[in-house]
């Protein structure tokens, strides 16, 4: 019986003596491996990016934003009058439900904002501190924008690192007035850099109360309303409610939308479950083609390899022996070949990561698992289907190979 | 009790071949590559197989080699029956008892000459040290001391042989089968390997050679001839005076 330790040292010296066909089967393998861990990372990375805007919304929110959208096709409602405005004391008269938490009133803009010498046109948006809590905003330093009745406007904002980095540069911001438009106000908080949200680049934002804004804006009305409520269920009864004041206040008209997580849900799961499919199928794709590869390899590594199958049988080695050398050697090659591809897309997805923080690919386990079983598996059933039908050979058939054929 | 007297038989003799018939299928043409053959061969006979191509002297040296299995009939090897050998237990046997030289010396090319040698001590699982002290003298004899680290690709075809002929040897087999084994040598290193092969024998192992060369054959102290998978002649006498009786068979 053949030493095992010897038995592993042939096997190596057959991978480390035949450096050009080891080397060409290597980067087969890890080939198969490596689009297997680095296009499952790249959709698992856009799935988790979706994913994670989609839970930047709470799932007990309720938007509300005027005009309706849901009019049942035909003309928009003649009734001269237009879509009227969402109020602040539309928004306020919504805590009068009981199943109502909190609510954040959001108006949106385009303000010149400058400190000095310099100005920058961006994003202002007028709101509470309750928007704060809702869509998760952290700070750097500083703080949010205080507790302040909905109605009453006070020179403050809350400012993007973006933002900062262009009016302030390295100079310290808290404290410091900007101007907006005509407007003046002390900046309080710098917001953490979070990146984009749901389409909105916070960082280049400025966030100052909701009433100030609609000053500086000359706006009656809100863009929407975020509704946080108290739990989730229920969420269709609360709407109708919701709805029903409206309409009373409105004069019997029911000219605002209500967006539902529901809806939200439905319209992101249809994206989320073709996404999902995608990856499962670049998974399976990359899978088979490794598997491929890996079957080739090692068949066309056996079969030129006959006669010394038939030579080993000569020299006395048994059928068992001859094919645990060629499964063992296959088999090391398709682990190191995993390996280096695991490792390979490893750094890839790394560098990817470095280009683009915000969206967070990384290669699930289970891809990295199953392609390091799916070549280990191809290595080993690959060489013992060959192997053990050239072991079984006769020895002077096995031997005549390479003279023959 | 038939089996008794059979065994007590091949004891005397090395090998004891009786009514072995071996048919291969050519396209649809059944050949009789061995037709009934009986031999019984002396250890430490040296003996020389001759004939035509496709006379079925390959497939006897096959067989007695145990790579190949006759069809039916016995074949004694050592004092055992090998036919009814299972296929793991003939590779122990060829392991231990038997050692080959082949035409195309059939060298793994990625190991080096003393790795090639060593091979055989490596499938019988022994220990490293008890190989390199074995490895030492078979080199030295076969003067490949300065060529022992090279590949069989560095090496010239009378090297390549020698390194074929250790490997053959190191598990000092009784049996040493060589299959035409200056076919690929030019003369001058063909003297060199058949002068080696005659070294080995007069050291007392058995010694059979198949091949075309009539030069080599005749050298032999035992010559067969076959023809059509049958042996037509078997020729004890001292080499000297031969040469008639092998033209006389050589016509059908």
């Amino acid at each position: 019986m053949i030493r095992s330790r010897d038995q592993l040292g042939f096997s190596i010296r057959a991978l480390l003596r035949q450096r050009f066909r080891t080397l060409m089967q290597l980067i087969a393998m890890s080939i198969g491996v490596l689009a297997v861990v680095l296009l499952t990372g790249l959709g698992e990375g856009a799935r988790q990016y979706v994913l994670g805007e989609f839970s930047v919304l709470g799932k007990d929110i309720l938007i509300m934003l005027p005009g309706r959208k849901e009019t049942s096709g035909g003309m928009p409602p003649m009734t001269g009058e237009g879509t009227r405005d969402i109020t602040l004391q539309d928004a306020q008269s919504l805590l009068r439900l009981p199943e109502v938490e909190r609510i954040a009133p959001l108006v949106v803009g385009n303000a010149e904002i400058s400190r000095g010498a310099r100005s920058r046109e961006t994003l202002v948006l007028g709101t509470n501190s309750t928007f704060f809590d809702i869509r998760h905003i952290q700070l750097a330093r500083g703080q949010i924008l205080p507790e302040l009745p909905l109605d009453q406007p006070s020179p403050v904002c809350v400012i993007g690192t973006t933002l900062k980095q262009e009016l302030f540069a390295a100079e310290p911001a808290l404290g410091q007035w900007v101007g907006i438009d005509t407007y003046r106000c002390r900046v309080i908080g710098i917001l953490a850099d979070t990146g984009t949200g749901l389409g909105m680049n916070m960082s280049e934002a400025l966030i100052m109360p909701v009433a100030s804004s609609m000053q500086l804006f000359n706006t009656e009305g809100v863009f929407r309303v975020m509704i946080d409520v108290r739990s989730a269920m229920g969420m269709g009864v609360l709407s109708r409610q919701i709805e029903d004041i409206m309409r009373e206040r409105h004069d019997g008209q029911l000219d605002v939308t209500l967006i539902t997580p529901d809806s939200l849900l439905k319209a992101f799961d249809s994206i989320l479950s073709v996404l999902t499919f995608a990856i499962a199928g670049i998974g399976a794709i990359s899978l088979f083609v490794a598997g491929v590869l890996i079957m080739n390899m090692t068949l066309i590594t056996v079969s030129q390899r006959t006669a010394e199958i038939g030579l080993l049988k000569a020299l006395g080695a048994s059928s068992r022996e001859v094919r645990q050398l060629f499964v063992t050697e296959a088999v090391m090659l398709s682990l190191f070949g995993a390996l280096l591809g695991t490792l390979l897309a490893e750094i890839l997805l790394w560098l990817v990561r470095i280009r683009y923080p915000e969206i967070p690919f990384a290669a699930p386990l289970w891809a990295t698992v199953a392609a390091t079983a799916i070549a280990v598996g191809c290595g080993f059933l690959f060489s013992w289907i060959p192997a053990s039908r050239a072991a079984h050979m006769a020895p002077v058939t096995a031997l005549q190979h390479q003279n023959g054929k | 009790m038939s089996q008794a007297k059979s065994a007590a038989a091949a004891n005397t003799a090395l090998i004891r071949v009786q009514g072995v018939n071996k048919t291969f299928l050519l396209g649809d043409e059944p050949v009789h590559a061995l037709n009934n053959i009986g031999l019984s061969i002396q250890a430490g006979e040296y003996l020389s197989v001759m004939g035509p191509s496709g006379s079925g002297k390959s497939t006897l040296l096959n067989m007695l080699g145990l790579l190949d299995v006759p069809d039916n009939g016995q074949y004694w090897l050592n004092g055992a029956d090998t036919v009814p050998m299972s296929e793991e237990q003939r590779a122990v046997y060829r392991r231990s008892h038997i050692g080959f030289v082949f035409q195309s010396y059939h060298l793994i090319p990625r190991l080096s000459a003393s790795e090639n040698i060593e091979l055989p001590l490596i499938l019988a699982g022994i220990a490293p040290a008890e190989r390199k002290r074995r490895l030492a003298p078979v080199i030295e004899r076969l003067g490949l001391g300065s060529r022992a680290g090279h590949l069989p690709n560095q090496l010239s075809g009378g090297q390549r042989q020698r390194v074929a002929i250790g490997r053959a040897i190191i598990m000092k087999p009784r049996l040493l089968l060589a299959d035409e084994p200056t076919g690929n040598l030019d003369s001058q290193s063909g003297a060199e390997v058949v002068q080696l092969l005659e070294e080995l024998n007069a050291d007392g192992i058995t010694l059979v050679v198949v091949t075309h060369d009539a030069d080599l054959g005749r050298r032999a102290s035992r010559r067969i001839r076959m023809v059509d998978g049958v042996i037509v002649s078997d020729d004890c006498t001292p080499s000297s005076g031969t040469q008639s009786r092998t033209d006389q068979s050589d016509a059908p």
